[in-house]
Formats: structure tokens, sequence, C-alpha cells
């Protein structure tokens, strides 16, 4: 079956759906209905009443004392260094992340593609991580992290990456890397288990006929494990990236934003300004502020995406 | 299994190299989880970095069974992850259908909806949340939890379905179609054998998601009975002076559902059906 027969062109779709009927226009909205229904009720709705905190003075525990004060919270955290500092710290939380779950994730998935013995069992244990809760990932890395009670650092020190054991979480040096660690622990089998399967959706036709043609090893990856993993790819990079840059439970129980901020991340900057400041109104404006910033990144993936689908 | 891997030692030895990296790196936290929950509590200090405590003792396991209300959490978190496993699903097989086969007005919006729904952190919308809640009289139910982790879970379930009904080549239910089928039955008999493994994989995701869930947990609930797991490991840290042993061992219990969970449906990840199906 040629590559051809595989993709729908979105201009043939269109001219068919203009001949259907109105049952067929009804059609798909149908089926969307308890999707969209659900989330405008449980999303939506809380969300723009939570949106209309930042413009709020708002603290959580003398709730009568509630005014509009327009833009005044973007105004402070345009001169809150906390903010640019926790700024910084999730870009590279998110991208050392995303970066090392994704790699990680395909090259598990490529392995798991290819049979080998045992690997049912294997599978059943790789993907383990995926399925501790998070509270506990948090607590199992911050103890093997620290030094009385968890081997890592001792073998840091045979391995001549630390002079003494001591606890990196409490290096402002190097903190962050222990919850990008524990993240990338426990993210590889999202992307292997998606990749995976969009691996196991392309013909095995189309790599018989590469073999015929002598195309090589390299040749069969890009040419065609890559295009058909594309949209799987951008997808899930897309939301890991949204939901890492949001995620605060693993840091906030491994270092609580410690080591003199080091890890203290946009989404753990607004829990601390919520629930230790009480500043409800101020952690609802860096929320929003973190919104638009992801909504960015996504409009700018999907734009590229466009692109790619089309060259394709 | 493709056709192109020719028998080759180095890079058997990689490969087999390479696998036995993976699962080291994702058994060894986990073994560290069992070693604490084994170890008693005297040594846990002083046997700290041993990969193997001196003495070790299945008390912990006992007292967690035996002395705390874990039984109840566990019923729970089942009932709630199992609820919004298979309705999340459903849910989001069906839109994810109407996104992969039709072009209509309005799709780009909702597309844009749904990845809104990913992309706040959810500290936002929690006081808006708790007041609709309490204002409906749900607090401390196990169904408030379950219709708010189905909403937040279908956006995400949604694009996976997607993507894998994008898999299926659209030719093979329009052929039934042709033959007489309804759209309603070839999906049925045609497309949904082949989006098992997508299903699959869909139920397993929102599972562990709802597993492990702990924020809107903590929020809504906060009695015993409904409780759910994660906070009720919470409450070792709180009620007690923090007990690490049972807490390791209520983490070891924690892990088997899950596990059972993906064993089970790892059968239809193996399973490459929809190479086959292609090929007539």
């Amino acid at each position: 079956m040629s590559v051809d027969k595989l993709t729908i062109s979105a201009s043939d779709l269109g001219r068919r759906r203009t001949t259907g009927k109105i049952k067929q226009i009804a059609e798909p909205y149908l089926y969307l209905s308890p999707s969209i229904i659900l989330i405008c009720l449980v999303i939506f709705t809380p969300l723009v009443i939570g949106i209309s905190y930042a413009f709020q003075s708002m603290h959580l525990f003398n709730p009568g004392d509630v005014e509009w004060i327009g833009f005044e919270h973007f105004e402070k955290i345009y001169s809150d260094r906390k903010f640019f500092i926790a700024l910084k710290n999730t870009f590279w939380w998110t991208f050392g992340s995303v970066l090392l779950q994704f790699s990680l994730g395909l090259g598990l998935a490529l392995l798991l593609k290819q049979g080998f013995h045992g690997r049912k069992v294997f599978q059943a244990l790789i993907f383990l991580p995926w399925a501790v809760p998070t509270f506990l990932s948090a607590l199992i890395w911050a103890w093997l992290f620290n030094p009385v009670i968890g081997p890592l650092p001792h073998w840091f020190v045979s391995l001549g990456m630390l002079d003494e054991p001591y606890n990196i979480l409490a290096d402002p040096d190097f903190a962050l890397f222990g919850p990008i660690i524990a993240n990338v622990w426990f993210g590889i089998s999202f992307f292997a288990i998606t990749l995976l399967a969009s691996l196991q959706s392309i013909p095995d036709e189309m790599y018989e006929a590469a073999a015929i043609d002598g195309a090589s090893k390299w040749q069969i990856f890009s040419k065609i494990t890559l295009p058909f993993l594309a949209p799987m790819i951008v997808i899930t990079v897309m939301l890991r990236t949204v939901w890492i840059a949001n995620f605060a439970d693993l840091i906030y129980v491994m270092t609580g934003g410690g080591a003199a901020n080091s890890t203290q991340i946009l989404s753990t900057y607004i829990f601390t300004t919520a629930f230790k400041k009480l500043d409800f109104g101020y952690a609802s404006a860096v929320s929003v502020v973190l919104l638009v910033l992801l909504l960015l990144f996504a409009t700018l993936l999907l734009k590229m995406r466009q692109k790619f689908v089309r060259v394709n | 299994m493709s056709v192109i891997s020719k028998p080759n030692l180095a890079l058997t030895i990689g490969k087999y190299l390479a696998l036995a990296c993976y699962l080291a790196f994702a058994l060894f936290p986990l073994y560290w989880l069992f070693k604490i929950s084994v170890t008693p509590e005297k040594l846990i200090y002083t046997d700290g970095i041993a990969l193997w405590p001196s003495e070790y003792t299945f008390d912990n396991f006992k007292s967690v069974i035996l002395l705390t209300d874990f039984l109840v959490y566990f019923k729970n978190s089942i009932i709630v992850s199992f609820g919004t496993a298979a309705i999340t699903t459903i849910i989001a097989a069906a839109a994810g259908y109407a996104f992969s086969r039709f072009n209509f007005r309005g799709k780009k919006v909702i597309i844009g909806i749904m990845l809104i729904t990913q992309m706040f952190p959810l500290l936002i919308i929690i006081a808006p949340i708790y007041k609709i809640i309490a204002g409906l009289g749900l607090l401390n139910t196990l169904t408030s939890l379950i219709v708010v982790y189905t909403a937040f879970n279908v956006p995400f379930a949604t694009f996976l379905m997607q993507s894998f009904f994008d898999g299926i080549p659209k030719d093979l239910e329009e052929a039934a179609m042709i033959d007489g089928c309804s759209r309603f039955q070839a999906v049925r008999k045609v497309v949904f054998p082949l989006t098992l493994p997508g299903l699959a994989a869909t139920l397993g995701f929102v599972f562990t998601a709802a597993w492990s869930e702990l924020l809107f947990a903590i929020m809504l609930i906060n009695s015993n009975d409904t409780m759910t797991f994660p906070v009720g490991l919470l409450t070792f840290v709180s009620k007690f002076s923090v007990d690490w042993g049972q807490m390791m061992a209520a983490g070891v219990f924690a892990l088997i559902p899950s596990c059972l969970f993906f064993i089970f449906i790892q059968r239809y990840l193996v399973q490459g059906l929809t190479s086959g199906a292609v090929k007539g």
C-alpha cells in the first residue's frame, strides 16, 4: 500500500461533507457534545471566575475584603525579582525534563518495537514508574538523594562527580537536577507508550518495501518511521511541555522551591503565594501570565506542525 | 518484528545492555521503596545506605492493613479511578473520532478550547471549583472527584484517541459503509477492533492519572470515609509523626492496582493489530 492512500487530504474531506445532508453536518457535533458540555461546566466556568481573581485584591482568610484593582497585580509582577528567577527556572525545568523524557522514551519505544526474549515481562516492569503516585515518587527520590538514607550521593562520589557525599537538593547549583531526574524517571513511560502505540500502527509493508529497495536503516528511520510518528510527537511534546511547566508536585515535595529559590518554578511560586502568603489575587495573576506564555508556545508549535503536515 | 533486522552480535549486545539500563533506572527507586518498607524502624537511619537492611520485617505491611483505614482509601481510589477511566475513554473516543473523521465548522475553536484546558496552573481554578462543588452539595463525595477528573482527562484522552483513529485508514470503514453498514456498525465491527491498543493506552493513562491525583482530592474531600489513597498517604505525614516504614509499605500497596492494570492492558499494547488489518 502506498503512502498516498493512507493520508487523507483535508480538501477531499471537505468536498464529501458539503454534499452531505443536515444529519451528516450535525453528526460530529453530536459525538463532541458530551466532552464540550463537561469541559465548559467543570473547567471553563471556574477558569473565568479564577481569572477574575487576578484583577481583585483577595486574601483567602478575609473573604469579605475583596475589591477590584485592575492591573495592579500585573504591574507588581513586572518588578518582582522572584517572578523572573522562577521564570528562568521554569524554562530549564521544562526544557530539560521534556528533552530527556522524549529522547529516552523514543529510544525505549524503538527497542520495544523489536522483539526480544522476555519482552512481555520487561514491558510490564519498565512502565511501572508511571503508575507511582507523584507524591510518592517525590518522596522516594528525596530519599535517594539524601546521603544519610539514600545511596545516590555515595555513587556520585565513586564516579567522581562529587567530592563528598552531600545532598545535591540543598546545593543551589545542582538542586534543579534532582526534580528533573525524578521527572524523567516518571515520564519516560508516557512517551514510550504513546510512541510505541503509533509505531505499531505503521504497516509492515512499508518496511518490507523499503528493505526490498535496499534502504539503509537510517533511511528507513528518517523516511518512514519519523514522518509517521511526527503528528504524535508534536501532540505529545506539546502537551507534556505544558503539563511539566505547570507541574508543581515533584518540586514542592522534594525541595519546596528551595536551595535559595534555585528550584522555584512559576507553578511552585504560585502555590507558595496562595497557601503560605495567602495572597490569592496575586497567585491568580501569576497563573494568568503562565497561561499566556504557554498559549504562545502552543500556538507556535501548532503553526510549525501545520507547515510540516502540508509538506508531507 | 521488522524484516530488516539481521543478526549482528555487537548490535544485539548493545540492545540488551540498553534494555538493562532502562530496567535498572526504572526499578531501582521502587526497590528502595520496598527496602525501606521492610526495614524495622530502629534501623531506618543506621542501615540507611545499605542495599539490604541487616534485619527485615513485614510488620509495617501488617500494621498498615490492620491499624489504618488503608483499605477504605484503597476501595475509594479504585472506584474513582475505574469510574474516571471508563467514562473518560468513552467520551474521548467519541470526540476523537469526530476530530479524526470529520471536517466541520468550529473544529479549530473546539481543539483550541481543549488545549487551553491543559495550560493553566490548577491553582487558579481550585477556589472556584470548591465553591461550585460545595454549592451543589457534593463535597466529600466520590462523584465530585469522578466528574472533575473526567473533565480534566477528556482533552488529552481525546487527542490520544484522535491520533489512533488517524492511524487507521479511512478506506476501511468506508468500504464497510459501501457494503451497507451504517457508520455505527462500521465503527463497531471494523474500526473498534483496530483501536483496541489505543483504547487500552487511554484507559491506562487516565486510570493512573486519577489514581495519583492529590490536589483536588485534598481540596474536595476531608471525610475519612471518602478519602482517596494519595490523601491517605499524606495522613502518614501529618497524623502520626511520619512513620516512614508504614508509609512506604502503604506505598508498595499503592502500586499494586496500577501494576495489575498495566499488565492487563499491555496485551493490547503489544499486539500490532493495525498492521495486520491493513494487509487485506
